[in-house]
Parts: structure tokens; sequence; C-alpha cells
């Protein structure tokens, strides 16, 4: 009961100072928008060619943005000494991080959603008919990425080369989220679109597996 | 700050040891701290100040020692050896803590974070004692703007708010002063009287002689992690915190 | 030190009697020839690197609940250990595909859970250069190696789902890949000279780990008096 009270108060901060600043959400999409036009240099953008390397250029443009998004997560709580606030007053260091990755859960989703229509538009590919099941593989896959992200910028706050770090530790890790969703994404702009079970039901074990592990070892990284 | 519904308690480091790595940051810290008394704490940059601090909040687990929270009444309160850094956080004691830093969010409103900080703690009547804390501490008039817009002594004034935010029983305090001018000095010896006239426990760190120091009644001074003079005479609380300032 | 000389010796003749398995008791493959051989040395030092970063985990476990430095070391050796073994996995990998398949790298699924393998125990190790306080690095970097190795299945299984190139690894594919009794028995005994050798180096290195934790404490307790 007090996790999910303490958890909302927290969400509800978290939202709170990025809608009053909107650095984090403006900043990773300018950065994604970016790399999809980039990228769109390095293939001939045709509905054929899309399809096959759309997906995979979508995901990788994600998941580099985390990379970049997440940094500030637990940066900014050693501004003022925050972090310590709120252990001194939460009963469960857990509602800390399900907060955090909440709140960058929402972030990601918010930019994926925003960079969805442009990236249709710019490689041909349609999107309408299957947009529920593309929402469904953004939330399971963003929820990954932001499990794992949001445990291991608790790390990166305290080392040296902060900045390289974190992607350092979190793409490697973050593996089998790309493969699982990029290849669902593949069934869902095929000609014949078919959402592939398989691929949601593995990133569902992914997103149990690692929230399992953080309630159980979250609390450690925030030792001082 | 008028109202205290506590029973006051003190504060028992029993052998406390801290190494980082192989450094030992304190060694055999071993003393007392009765119900009600004004501590302050004195030595240079480095000394263990802070770290003791720190222990004390239960914000760091000590390697090795125990710490206690007896109180007037005779029966200890959180009592539990704390042995990892957890427990120290969960046997959470009745401590107030205020930092170096000010330990509030500048993106957000003082009010938002009292509230904030209020619902976590989960006091009850959040709303009002926040109400009622913004106008002791002064701040009733600027609630509602951004931290981030205040000045040194008006973050202190938040910070110190925060941290009688459940009305603690011990206030820990680490260098309060710092920052603040003759004003805001003034308003903090003022506060900290106020509180200790009504039965709170004081343990503060403090650089050099002022208006605050002079409400210790007893001072403390650590030198690489050890403690080298403890004394409740009036004439020597004043020499160790004033040798500590050389 | 003469228990540990003896150590060595044995591990070097387990080596060498499965080198020399492999080269003259194991029957040369039909299709592939004798560059198959190869294959002795590359799936037992796989085994051999997933066993060492096991033990990396297990030591990760241990030092989060228990908070004795001997564990940190254990875990520093174990994944250091492991990453020579993959290394040998991922080199080896490339002499057998060059012959066989004329190509050096195939993204074949084993091979590239390996090289991701491989990566993330980079990390681990790079992390541990980045953060300078004892304590605080070893609690870090087993928490980071806990969630590495609950991350090992999970690259296993998404790139052995969908990232295959060919229908079935050439041996020990599907459940039709019959191997000869003769090659199964070198196999296990390479695996068993891997696993003598992966201890005798995690031994050494635990040994190494241990003077340098020790060195550090001295030093800064002389620092303080």
């Amino acid at each position: 009961m007090s996790l999910l009270s303490s958890t909302t108060a927290l969400l509800g901060k978290e939202l709170r100072t990025e809608f009053r600043s909107r650095e984090l959400l403006t900043t990773t999409v300018v950065f994604i928008l970016m790399v999809i036009v980039l990228f769109s240099f390095t293939f001939d953008p045709t509905y054929n060619e899309s399809r096959r390397f759309g997906p995979g250029l979508l995901w990788l443009a994600f998941l580099f943005a985390a990379s970049l998004m997440l940094q500030p997560c637990f940066l900014r709580e050693q501004n003022n000494d925050t972090l310590s606030a709120l252990r001194l007053s939460v009963s469960d260091p857990f509602a800390i991080f399900l907060a955090k990755l909440i709140a960058n859960t929402l972030f990601l989703l918010f930019t994926e959603v925003l960079m969805l229509p442009i990236f249709a538009v710019l490689y041909n590919v349609p999107v309408l008919r299957v947009l529920g099941q593309l929402l469904l593989v953004f939330f399971l896959g963003s929820l990954g990425v932001s499990i794992a992200g949001t445990a291991l910028s608790a790390i990166s706050a305290q080392a040296r080369m902060r900045e390289l770090l974190l992607p350092l530790l979190l793409l490697p890790l973050l593996t089998p989220v790309l493969v699982a969703s990029t290849q669902v994404t593949v069934g869902l702009l095929d000609a014949s679109p078919f959402l592939e079970w398989k691929g949601v039901g593995f990133l569902v074990v992914f997103d149990v597996i690692f929230l399992t592990a953080l309630w159980l070892f979250g609390e450690y990284l925030l030792e001082e | 700050m008028t109202s205290r519904g506590f029973s006051p308690t003190g504060i028992r480091f029993e052998n406390i040891e801290k190494r980082y790595g192989g450094l030992a940051a304190l060694r055999r810290i071993r003393f007392e701290i009765a119900p009600g008394e004004c501590v302050a704490l004195a030595g240079r940059n480095g000394s263990g100040k802070t770290t003791l601090l720190r222990i004390a909040a239960g914000l760091v687990c000590p390697s090795s020692g125990e710490l206690t929270f007896p109180s007037a009444a005779g029966a200890s309160a959180g009592a539990a050896p704390v042995t990892s850094k957890t427990e120290a956080v969960r046997a959470k004691p009745s401590a107030g803590f205020v930092a170096h830093a000010t330990m509030v969010y500048d993106e957000l409103t003082a009010e938002e974070n009292l509230l904030l900080f209020a619902r976590l703690q989960q006091t009850p009547n959040a709303t009002e004692r926040v109400e009622k804390l913004l106008h002791e501490v002064g701040l009733f008039d600027r609630r509602s703007s951004l931290v981030r817009t205040f000045s040194r002594g008006m973050r202190q004034r938040v910070a110190i708010a925060r941290a009688l935010l459940h009305e603690p029983s011990i206030l820990l305090l680490d260098e309060p002063s710092t920052g603040l001018d003759p004003q805001g000095v003034g308003w903090l010896a003022a506060t900290l009287r106020q509180l200790r006239d009504a039965g709170c426990t004081i343990l503060m760190s403090l650089h050099g002689e002022s208006e605050i120091s002079m409400l210790a009644t007893r001072a403390i001074r650590l030198d690489a992690g050890l403690i080298v003079a403890d004394t409740r005479t009036g004439a020597e609380v004043r020499s160790i915190l004033t040798f500590a300032d050389a | 030190m003469k228990k540990q000389v003896l150590a060595a010796a044995i591990v070097f003749l387990l080596v060498g009697a499965a080198a020399y398995g492999a080269f003259f008791v194991a029957p040369t493959e039909r299709t592939m020839g004798p560059i198959q051989r190869i294959f002795y040395l590359h799936v037992s030092s796989a085994w051999t690197g997933l066993c060492a970063f096991f033990v990396c985990f297990i030591a990760n476990i241990l030092y989060v609940f228990r908070r004795q430095p001997q564990w940190d070391w254990l875990s520093i050796s174990a994944a250091e250990v492991g990453l020579v073994f993959t290394t040998v996995v991922l080199v080896s990998g490339p002499i057998w595909a060059h012959p066989v398949w004329g190509i050096w790298w195939t993204w074949d699924a084993r091979l590239t859970s390996t090289f991701i393998l491989w990566l993330l125990y980079m990390c681990f190790l790079l992390l541990r250069t980045l953060v300078e306080e004892p304590d605080r690095r070893a609690l870090f970097s087993a928490l980071f190696g806990i969630f590495a190795f609950l991350d090992v299945p999970l690259v296993f299984g998404s790139i052995r789902w969908w990232r295959t190139q060919h229908p079935q690894p050439v041996v020990m594919g599907g459940s039709g890949s019959g191997l000869d009794p003769t090659m199964w028995k070198v196999l296990f005994f390479s695996w068993f000279a891997m696993l003598a050798l992966m201890a005798l180096l995690m031994r050494a290195r635990y040994a190494m780990e241990a003077a340098r934790g020790e060195l550090e404490m001295v030093r800064h307790e002389a620092e303080a008096v």
C-alpha cells in the first residue's frame, strides 16, 4: 500500500519536473528524428527495402535515444542530494525505481508515438492498419529498455565517464529486446501483416525477469 | 515547530567504525548524546564529521558497531543492530537531517517539495502540516515559487522545513550556516534555540564560532576519524569550536 | 608453491592429452576433413567459458549478500578467465568456418551469442576500471554481473529463434545430428581438461587479486597512522 502511494507521489514529481522543462522530451524527439532522416541516406527507402530495414533502424534509433535519455535519471538526484532525501523518506526503495521506470517508459512511448507517423511517411510504410499491435510492441519494448536503463543509470551516475558508460552497459544487455521487438515489427509491417506472439511473449518474459531482478537488488544500487 | 508531541530521544554510538575500502573514515566512535542535548561537532574537512552525521541519519551503514536511539523514558527506540544499509533506513530513527546540499528539488516550488516528502513519509494531515511549516519558516508568501529562484538563505529554510516535516525528536545538521548571510544565521540560531528548548536533540557539525555555536552545550572534536576531545564545560566548548577554525 | 607447480603440471598433461585425443584418437569427420578437429577446442572452450561466467554470477550474488571482498576477487578472476575462453571460441570459430563455408564469420546463433556475451563481460571489466572507491566498485560490478548473467539465456534464446541464417548448426545441432561415440568421448575429455585449466587460471588470478586487495588495505592503514 505504501509502495503504491509512494510510487504515485514520485511519479507525479517525475512528470511534473519533466513537463516543466521538457528538456528530455525535446532532445530525444530531435535525436530520433535526426537518426531516422540520416538512416534514409544509407539505402533506398522504397516500400520493399523499408520493410526489411525499417524496423531494425527504428528500434536502433529508440535504443540509442533511450541510452541518452536515461542519463539524467539519477544524475538529477545528485545535484542537491535529493536521492538521500528520498531514501530517508520512502519505506520501500523499490518505489524510487518503479516511479522512475514508469516515467521513463511514458517518455519513451511518447517520443515513439510522435515519431511513428514521420517514420511511416519518410519510409513509405503503412502503419495505420496495425497501429494497435505496433503500440503493444512499443510499450513492451520500451518497458524493457526502461527497466534495464533505470537500473544501470543508477550505476553509471556514480562512475567516471558516465556519459559513455551508460550506453556501453545498456546496449549489449538490451540485445534480446532489440532482436525480439525488431522481429515483431517486421511481421507487422509485412505486406500481409501478422503479430508474432512468440516475440510478444519473449518481450513479456524479458520485462518480468528484469523487473524481478530490480525488485530484488534495486535497493543495493542506492547504497552510499 | 511549537507543538511537540514526542518523547525526547538520544543517540548512542557504540564502537562505530566506517571504512571505505581500506581507508578508515571513522574509528572507535563511542559516545552517547542524552535526550535534549545540543552537541556541536568540530574538526577539519575530512575528519569524519559528515560521515558521522550520515550514519546517524541512517544514510550510511557503519562497517561495524551499533547505533541506538535510547529514549528518555528508558526504552530504546530502533535499537535493532544496524547490519546493512537497508536495515539502517528501515529501522528509521526519528531524526531530521539537514545536509550540506539542500535535499530539495530546484524544479519544484517550495510547497510542492514539502508536499512530496510529506506524502512519502505518510505524514498525517500533510497539507495542513506543510502550510504550518511554510508559515513557520517564513516562506508562505513564496510557497508557489520554484526553489531555483530562491536565495541560499531561503533554500536553507526549505531544507530545514523538509527536515522538520515529521516532527523529529532528533535533528542532525551538517554545517547549516554555510552560505548564509548574517540575517539568515540569526534566523537559524533562533529556530534551533526554539527546537532545543522544546526538547529536540541536536547534533550539528560547525565551522568556527557563531550565533549557532552558542547554542551548543557540548562540543566533540574529530580528527582523522577519531574523537580527540569531548567536553561539556562552557569555556572548553568555545575553545574546541574556535580551534577547529584554525 | 610446490603444490601449485604440481597442479600446473597435471593441467598441462591433461590439456596435452586432450590435444592428442583431438588429433589422433577422434575419427576424421567425413565432409569437413581434419579442420573439424578444431571443434574439440572450440566447443569445450565455449562450455568452459560459460562455466566461468556462472562462477562469476555466484560470486556476485554472494558478494551482494555477504559483502566479503573475497567474493569480489573471485568474481573478477572468473570474469577474466571466462573472457579468455570466449576469446578462444571467437577466434577458433572463424578459423573453422573459413575452410568449411568459405567465409570467416557466420552469424551462427551460438557464435553470435558468444560474441554478445564477450561484449557484456568486457563491459563488466570496463565498469570496474571506472569506479574509484573499492566497496562501491565491488558492489556495482556485482550487480551488473547479476544483470548480465540473467541476460545470457535471453540473448541465446532471441538469437537462436530469430537470427540464425544457417538452417542447422553443423555439429550438435538438432536431434538428428549424430556424433560418433568416440567424438563425444574426446569432446568431454577436452572439456574436462579445459575446466582444469580454468580452475588453475582462476586460482592464480585470485591469488593476485587477493594480494592486491591486501596491499591496498595495508597502504591505507599506513597512510592513516
